[in-house]
């Protein structure tokens, strides 16, 4: 009973209206196409990026040092498919299906975060990630709990909830590797060596050479630029690799009293095209496996569905 | 993926504490309610959030629409009557 009196560019100057107000955008509200595929694309991509998430972690989970971290790894990668869930439920109120989603991945149509192709190859590792890919994470997500569409704020409210305690069980068991024999010690710097530009680059390309970031800041599903998070990240981290006693693999990392900023060095941006293009050292296997997971279930999905069926038939009979 | 597999859709709405109403948290698949009831406590029920969980299939959920605010509820505007703060008492007796 609405709409059909206005003309696209009054809806587009109403819904900007909106979103300058600092009003959320709901899923009934009109909103221009290019806003709905932007948000399909980031919100798939974030909830594609939990599920894949789960895997180098997953990795350690039958090889966790002691019971007690054992249970902590299995809890912290439970809330990442969780995660995956709250994310993959707000892409739906825009029109996107499951399936086409998950379809999507398996074809590479889907990008994830690159930073889950680099192999997990010690128990410092998983420490690191909770400590760096966690953090780094949480930075991003803390401004995106003020991104404009309602669904996609309210998932990451919810996140950011759990998220710190991601972040803090990684730093703890490192401080237990740190305060270990000297093989622990290194085996922590080696993983610190190996996370920490990656860890950087989860931040995406510099503001300049970022495709979608002008548009996305207009409509608020981003808050902040990539730049900036990344800064706010290393400003964060760097104090807590000096409480470690570590050091981060950067020779240009050096606090910068006049911005009152730490500056940093270049990332290898060749290596992270390649790496979101597919030729990481583990994207092959990430996807393979995340399709075995799929086709593996699909007895249990069958399973369920037939017995929903007979039940259903059995109570027509009957009444 | 074969569209066989589409599950249907709940709303997932919990009660964190008794005297609370439930509130919307999200939403997931599932074959059936019952079903929809386990999932949802395992994913939004992991650190004690609620003490009830209802599961509503979604195609069942009827909701009015923002934009049909004009006909569905500005009548109120104009019934000023209907606010406390329409009757001026006087000062002594106002914090009523
Ligand atoms: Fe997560
Ligand atoms: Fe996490």
């Amino acid at each position: 009973m609405t709409h059909f009196e206005l003309s696209d560019a009054e809806l587009e100057q109403r819904f900007q209206q909106r979103i300058d107000d600092e009003q959320k955008i709901e899923p009934k509200d009109w909103m221009p196409a290019a806003y709905r595929k932007n948000l399909i694309r980031q919100i798939s991509q974030h909830a594609h990026s939990e599920v894949i998430g789960m895997q180098p972690e997953g990795n350690w989970l039958s090889r966790a040092p002691t019971l007690q971290r054992k249970m902590i790894l299995l809890a912290k990668v439970q809330d990442e498919g969780g995660h995956g869930l709250y994310l993959y439920s707000a892409a739906e109120t825009l029109g996107a299906s499951r399936e086409e989603m998950v379809d999507a991945l398996h074809e590479g149509r889907a990008k994830y975060a690159s930073i889950f192709n680099y192999p997990t190859l010690t128990w410092a590792d998983i420490g690191t990630i909770g400590w760096l890919v966690d953090g780094a994470a949480i930075v991003n997500q803390i401004s995106l709990q003020r991104t404009s569409y309602g669904p996609y704020a309210r998932a990451m409210v919810r996140i950011c909830k759990e998220e710190s305690f991601h972040q803090r069980q990684g730093y703890e068991s490192l401080i237990a590797l740190v305060n270990g024999s000297d093989e622990q010690k290194a085996m922590a710097q080696d993983a610190l060596n190996r996370w920490w530009w990656p860890s950087l680059m989860m931040f995406g390309p510099h503001d300049a050479d970022s495709a979608h970031s002008g548009q996305s800041m207009k409509w608020k599903i981003k808050r902040k630029s990539n730049d900036s998070l990344r800064q706010d990240f290393v400003d964060q981290t760097v104090p807590q690799a000096d409480f470690l006693g570590l050091h981060i693999p950067d020779e240009e990392l050096k606090w910068n009293e006049e911005r009152g900023h730490y500056d940093f060095g270049e990332i290898d941006w060749e290596e992270f095209a390649r790496v979101v293009n597919g030729d990481g050292m583990c994207n092959r296997d990430r996807v393979r496996h995340h399709k075995k997971a799929q086709d593996d279930g699909a007895w249990v999905r069958d399973a369920l569905r037939a017995y929903e069926q007979k039940k259903r038939a059995n109570a027509e009979k009957a009444a | 993926m074969n569209q066989k597999n589409i599950l249907p859709l709940y709303e997932i709405f919990i009660r964190s504490k008794r005297g609370l109403d439930h509130k919307h948290v999200g939403s997931l698949h599932a074959e059936n309610s019952e079903q929809a009831l386990e999932y949802a406590r395992d994913v939004y029920t992991r650190r004690s959030e609620g003490v009830s969980i209802w599961v509503v299939l979604a195609s069942d959920i009827t909701a009015s629409q923002e934009e049909d605010a004009s006909s569905f509820y500005d009548p109120s505007d104009d019934k000023p009557y209907r606010h406390a703060m329409h009757y001026v008492l006087p000062e002594p007796i106002n914090n009523m």
